[in-house]
């Protein structure tokens, strides 16, 4: 069933945040391609149809806690693992266009 | 007495009975690091600073318990407060987590001696070690090739007696075929069973911390150590942790129901392998259990949905990894904007197998291709979850080969994913039911370790051990010795 372009690739790419070069994204098109011939075997599985889907494997409910404060990690040994910060914040490019 | 020779239990007794401190059970594993480390590179970093000191603790009275002073080495997949964690990326080069791991903090309570970070596909993604940032692990039988991955570091550490113990993560079957293709023992837990808080997440609905060993008994305690309901994991099972420990000792199958899964076993799986595995059935009769063939017609498709499942979960998984808050940043010049410097620290961070799931997740979870995808893998998910409890009506464990093969060499799948693929066929059903499952050492072929696969219902672990014990006293009796006297010698 598959066949996925290089610019599907290249759209992906951008999706996931990856500054992919052409070689990397004419590498990925044809392994993507390949893996996806594979992994669509699973449209052959036609008892599948009115089954539910599992998205967890224990059933799970969710757990609350009490909403009260409690000691957290400390800023400053967060803040040591950012590659930039400043002023007790990480440090961020801009994110608007310059003037 | 050679230290790094005795498994977790004879270490233990050791050090309580006053025959030795952990002070020199740490030292003699750091000098055999320092001795083999080099042509097996097991480990990402060692930590012997805090080893040393961790085992003066235990020496001066201050931490106990039934592993105190034994040491174990962590994938690097866990967080380390101080200790640099890597998860095998360079997009976390050098970063020093602020906190530990739930598994790092009831493991150092429990006096064990964390002795440093063992090394890893990237991000546990592949089957060989080969996609760590930092060069391959080698497998102690056979320096030549590939200890299994994701985590081959883990094992290759046990393997070689550079720890008695260490910590693995199980997402696809990344603790149990390393343990299958070094000889060791290696047990996912029952999803949930241990904690996942500060195990950097690849697939969360499958990411499963166990225990890797020499021994069945020595997997059990650390089992039982790492084991049991946190908090600070909201998928974590508010129940008491199955009696492991005690089933490794009683080690009796005796009248237990063991069904053989059709669907693993024969094409796609090594003659050698296939023979190992046939043994040790036979053997599993002769102890007392009831042999019988049990078919799981939807495991045939438990590869494709688990290659849909993980990688979707992986691609809004690593989305964290941005460039802002931990590792690496990449291009930030002042003139690019932040999603270009996040788009060329992604590209410049991650390995090519990382950047592969990313994309692919992402595809399988675009409008258009969800349902026939990630939609259809989850159903497909369920079913194969009914032919777990389906087997489980008639029989009490189910078993397989662990690895479809033996160590493979180095290199050689590295350019084929599908072929690396295909190492997790039997390992990757119980990731997707959420049991526990076991790899314990069933021969060898062609001078390399086979692993026979124990299958067990959610919060049944403790029927691994007995399983695994029984086969493994049982083999031993026959051989005269563990497996893993048959290696060869690494040069020191």
């Amino acid at each position: 069933m598959p066949e996925i372009t290089r610019e599907q690739v290249a759209h992906l790419a951008r999706l996931s945040r990856l500054a992919l070069d052409d070689d990397e994204l004419d590498g990925l098109a044809a392994q993507l391609d390949v893996i996806l011939v594979a992994v669509a075997q699973i449209s052959q599985v036609t008892d599948a149809a009115d089954v539910p889907p599992t998205t967890h494997a224990v059933p799970v409910e969710n757990v609350t806690r009490p909403d009260v404060v409690a000691p957290s990690l400390d800023r400053d040994a967060v803040l040591a693992g950012a590659p930039y910060a400043e002023d007790g914040r990480f440090r961020v490019p801009r994110i608007l266009d310059a003037e | 007495m050679n230290l790094t020779r005795l498994t977790a239990v004879q270490t233990a007794a050791a050090i309580a009975s006053g025959e030795v401190s952990a002070v020199e059970v740490a030292r003699a594993h750091l000098d055999r690091i320092a001795a083999v480390d080099g042509a097996v590179h097991a480990f990402l970093h060692v930590d012997a600073e805090g080893a040393l000191a961790q085992a003066a603790r235990v020496d001066a009275g201050e931490l106990s318990g039934p592993l105190a002073g034994v040491p174990v080495a962590l994938k690097d997949v866990l967080v380390t407060k101080g200790i640099p964690t890597t998860v095998g990326s360079r997009i976390l080069e050098g970063w020093v987590p602020p906190y530990d791991a739930t598994v790092t903090e009831r493991l150092k309570a429990a006096g064990l001696v964390v002795l440093g970070k063992t090394n890893m596909d990237e991000f546990a993604m592949g089957s060989s070690t080969e996609h760590s940032a930092y060069g391959p692990t080698h497998n102690p039988w056979d320096l030549t090739r590939i200890p299994g991955g994701s985590g081959g570091g883990s094992a290759a550490a046990v393997a070689s007696y550079e720890a008695p113990l260490a910590v693995g993560t199980d997402t696809g079957g990344s603790i149990r075929q390393p343990a299958a293709v070094t000889g060791t023992v290696g047990v996912k837990p029952t999803y949930g069973g241990v904690s996942r808080y500060g195990l950097v997440a690849f697939s969360s609905s499958l990411d499963q911390a166990g225990p890797c060993a020499r021994t069945v008994l020595d997997a059990a305690l650390l089992h039982e150590a790492m084991a049991g309901h946190d908090p600070r994991d909201s998928t974590s099972i508010d129940a008491p942790v199955p009696p492991v420990v005690e089933a490794a000792r009683r080690a009796d199958v005796t009248g237990l129901r063991v069904g053989v899964v059709r669907e693993l076993t024969g094409d796609g799986y090594e003659a050698g392998v296939q023979e190992r595995f046939d043994e040790c059935v036979a053997l599993l009769t002769e102890l007392g259990a009831t042999v019988s063939q049990v078919s799981c017609p939807h495991f045939a498709y438990a590869l494709p949905a688990y290659y849909l499942i993980a990688p979707s979960e992986a691609s809004s998984n690593l989305a964290r990894f941005d460039s802002v808050r931990y590792g690496l940043r990449v291009g930030d010049d002042g003139a690019r904007s932040l999603e270009e410097v996040m788009s060329l620290t992604r590209a410049q961070g991650f390995g090519v197998e990382v950047k592969r799931r990313i994309v692919l997740g992402t595809y399988a979870l675009s409008s258009g291709y969800y349902d026939a995808y990630y939609g259809q893998a989850q159903k497909v998910r369920t079913l194969i979850t009914r032919d777990f409890t389906d087997a489980f009506t008639s029989v009490d464990v189910l078993v397989s080969p662990a690895s479809p093969g033996v160590a493979f060499p180095l290199g050689a799948k590295l350019d084929d994913p599908l072929a690396m693929y295909r190492q997790d066929l039997a390992t990757i059903p119980s990731n997707l039911y959420g049991g526990p499952a076991m790899s314990v050492p069933a021969g060898l072929s062609e001078g390399l370790p086979v692993g026979l696969q124990v299958m067990a219902p959610t919060m049944r672990d403790d029927l691994l051990y007995l399983v695994g014990g029984a086969l493994e006293a049982a083999l031993h009796d026959r051989w005269g010795s563990p497996l893993l006297a048959s290696a060869p010698e690494l040069e020191v």
